[in-house]
């Protein structure tokens, strides 16, 4: 029988059949950060347990740890410290590599795992973090879990699991110039909704797919969760296998040929069937932004924000009114021109080396408007290394940047730092929920270029309203 | 070492019939972000959660505290509210399975939704909540019977997977027989799981012999 790839990594991790459509699924590999992984583990050893195989389990510190120059294991977050603290002990009495605070290697998870090469086409990989889901871009079988399954995984090595239906995204027609994973993802949200991918994992392909580079992918993949999917997947080919090549955990000599060959048989069958088909032609998409308090909420930026009558659905209808409400915004304005106060340019959604070169492609020899408190994290130390070694840092500082250590920093509020009460921020993060970035706080969702122009200009824009344009402009050792 | 009993969920209560009043949250897309502001999630610990919960829309000043008279679940009408009927695609957004423990600290057993993320539903089960997946409309007509809170019991039983209605209607609801045994019997599947010790040891050994670029050892590249 026809299988997709999501059926061919189901298949290969299947355990025990525990009927119902239910699996035990055997898992290769568990990631954990300090702000959930620590509350697992601590249970993990009250409860008497131990970690089955501290070998295929790694750790980070990403998510409430400082960004500031000079940080330690204190943070701006209350209590902060206790969740660092926390995980490193917890590394310590299970045996499990942490890529810990100021490590040459420490990133966000979902940055850092590609880059060590810890995620690879074929594996399962889990994490107690949502956006799980962007590992999914490398063919492997990657999803977000809570605490408790955490350690379940980390206790027995697998999951029990109930086989989500299927969905396959197709992505034709040509990105245009300028465009990018995060634009083709938004647009996807606002058409199915944040509830469109509900009970599925998505399959994405088609020509725009096999176009874009792993990070790009990653972005796309990333947000597959904003549709409440169970997670995404893109089929392995040379983009993925060239960009693992030599990464620290991949494998190496024979081992990696044996790896190679078993990569090219991942892929859905021709004749495959999948449970909702999806196409989507984005060769007239425009920038896109949101303008509300879910990532459904996108709009081009040509577009306007719209009205909470035309719905037909009282639910919908309450949520879009109380949406408006939070947001601040009028129905009908047009998204561009809304003056902001913050832009942010980072997380595992933006936070990679080609998001922060498009960003920088649109700030050199610019600066941001007054007013606009602007800041950039780099996803991981790996990223920030390779961002100086070009250029980007200083392109980003001359610009009125920030420049932050790695971290998912202001992606979601913990108590520490916050843009501020009612301040309007444009980010590159994935998520614009009531008081996601603080309290009382507006999100704007967008792609790195749109934020840069974003904060240059002081108001929602697109990088084409910059007086020459940014497409024909480059960076050192960057691409526009 | 916390007191486990063999095979039961810490802290973790059966799910079998419960009788209360339900409170209305009828917005679509409820994150987890709202159910628990990440800013609540205070301590290395599963507990001290239930007053953060819908701390942004509960409170009019979340640092002082300042009850939201607007809000389903400050009117005293709502006093004792077991269940939660809300729009499509509750629980979306982040992992944390802080929102489920403080909905739990809080006395809530139930959640009424048309649909709910895949992580959030994971992790109700996980921890003795039922989440009752019905047809939108029929979650907007159970809503309406709610308003009013203590006027209106519902009955959900989970043995014979139906809702009784404040007006008597019965509404069937289909659940996993996977996680409805789970609910029942309030058992922890890591206890469950180990008890397939030998064919987890019987797969990984296969599945690394026929995948040898899949293993890794202590950790080193």
């Amino acid at each position: 029988m026809a299988k997709t790839l999501f059926d061919k990594l189901w298949d290969a991790h299947v355990v025990t059949d525990l009927g119902d459509n239910n699996a035990l699924l055997y898992v290769d590999r568990v990631f954990i950060h300090e702000r959930t992984g620590s509350v697992a583990l601590k249970s993990l050893q009250e409860s008497g347990r131990t970690v089955r195989f501290p070998a295929h389990v790694f750790g980070t510190m990403d998510h409430i740890v400082d960004t500031l120059d000079g940080r330690g294991d204190s943070t701006l977050m209350p209590s902060g410290e206790d969740f660092i603290k926390a995980m490193r002990e917890g590394c310590r009495w299970a045996g499990i590599k942490l890529f810990d605070v100021n490590d040459a290697d420490q990133g966000i998870v979902h940055v850092i795992s590609p880059e060590q090469g810890i995620v690879l086409p074929g594996l399962s990989l889990v994490c107690p973090d949502s956006h799980t889901c962007s590992q999914g871009a490398f063919g492997a079988l990657a999803w977000g879990i809570g605490s408790t399954e955490a350690e379940h995984a980390l206790a027995t090595s697998t999951l029990r699991v109930t086989k989500p239906k299927q969905m396959r995204i197709t992505v034709n027609g040509v990105l245009p110039d300028g465009l990018t994973a995060k634009d083709v993802i938004l647009h996807i949200i606002g058409e199915l909704g944040a509830a469109g991918g509900s009970g599925h994992a998505i399959e994405f392909c088609g020509p725009v797919i096999e176009a874009m580079d792993m990070e790009a992918r990653m972005t796309l993949c990333n947000m597959g969760v904003e549709l409440s999917a169970f997670t995404a997947v893109i089929a392995p080919d040379e983009t993925a296998i060239s960009f693992l090549e030599g990464k620290p955990y991949a494998p190496k000599g024979d081992a990696w040929d044996e790896a190679k060959s078993l990569w090219s048989s991942l892929r859905s069958d021709g004749n495959a069937i999948f449970d909702r088909d999806v196409i989507i032609d984005v060769s007239h998409l425009s920038e896109t932004v949101t303008w509300g308090t879910s990532p459904e909420h996108a709009v081009e930026i040509g577009g306007l924000v719209p009205t909470a009558d035309n719905t037909g659905c009282s639910v919908n209808h309450e949520s879009i009114s109380k949406a408006l409400d939070y947001i601040g915004l009028e129905s009908g304005i047009p998204i561009a021109g809304v003056p902001i106060d913050g832009a942010f340019i980072g997380s595992c959604t933006n936070g990679r080396l080609s998001d922060l070169r498009r960003a920088a492609a649109v700030l050199k020899g610019r600066h941001v408007a007054k007013g606009v408190k602007a800041i950039c994290v780099p996803g991981s130390m790996k990223v920030k290394a390779e961002a100086e070694a070009e250029g980007l840092d200083q392109v980003f500082k001359d610009a009125g940047f920030e420049w932050r250590l790695p971290g998912c920093s202001m992606c979601f509020y913990a108590g520490g730092e916050s843009f501020g009460t009612r301040e309007r921020v444009i980010s590159t993060t994935n998520r614009n929920f009531e008081n996601r970035q603080g309290p009382k706080t507006r999100t704007h969702l967008a792609s790195p270029a749109t934020v840069a122009a974003s904060a240059i200009k002081g108001c929602i824009s697109s990088f084409h309203d910059l007086e020459d344009g940014m497409l024909d402009r480059k960076v050192a050792g960057g691409v526009g | 070492m916390t007191a486990r009993s063999p095979g039961a969920l810490a802290n973790v209560e059966k799910f079998s019939v419960i009788t209360a009043i339900a409170a209305p949250l009828m917005r679509v897309n409820i994150d987890t972000d709202i159910i628990i502001p990440s800013r609540e999630m205070k301590r290395v610990s599963k507990k001290g959660l239930s007053n953060g919960l819908f701390a942004g829309w509960r409170y009019t000043d979340i640092d002082e505290r300042v009850a939201n008279p607007e809000f389903v679940l400050n009117h005293a009408a709502y006093l004792g509210t077991q269940i939660i009927i809300a729009g499509e695609n509750f629980g979306c957004g982040s992992s944390r399975e802080h929102a489920v423990w403080a909905l739990v600290e809080y006395g809530i057993r139930a959640v009424i939704a048309p649909s709910f993320s895949a992580i959030f539903h994971s992790n109700c089960i996980q921890n003795g909540v039922l989440p009752v997946t019905l047809p939108a409309d029929e979650v907007a007509a159970l809503a309406k019977l709610a308003v009013g809170g203590s006027s209106g019991i519902f009955t959900i039983d989970l043995l014979a997977q139906h809702i009784i209605d404040p007006a008597g209607r019965t509404h069937t609801f289909e659940i996993s027989p996977n996680h409805r045994q789970t609910l029942l019997d309030g058992l922890d599947p890591i206890d469950r799981t180990l008890t397939l010790k030998a064919s987890i040891e019987d797969f990984e050994q296969n599945h690394y012999d026929g995948n040898t670029w899949a293993k890794l050892s202590e950790n080193q590249p």
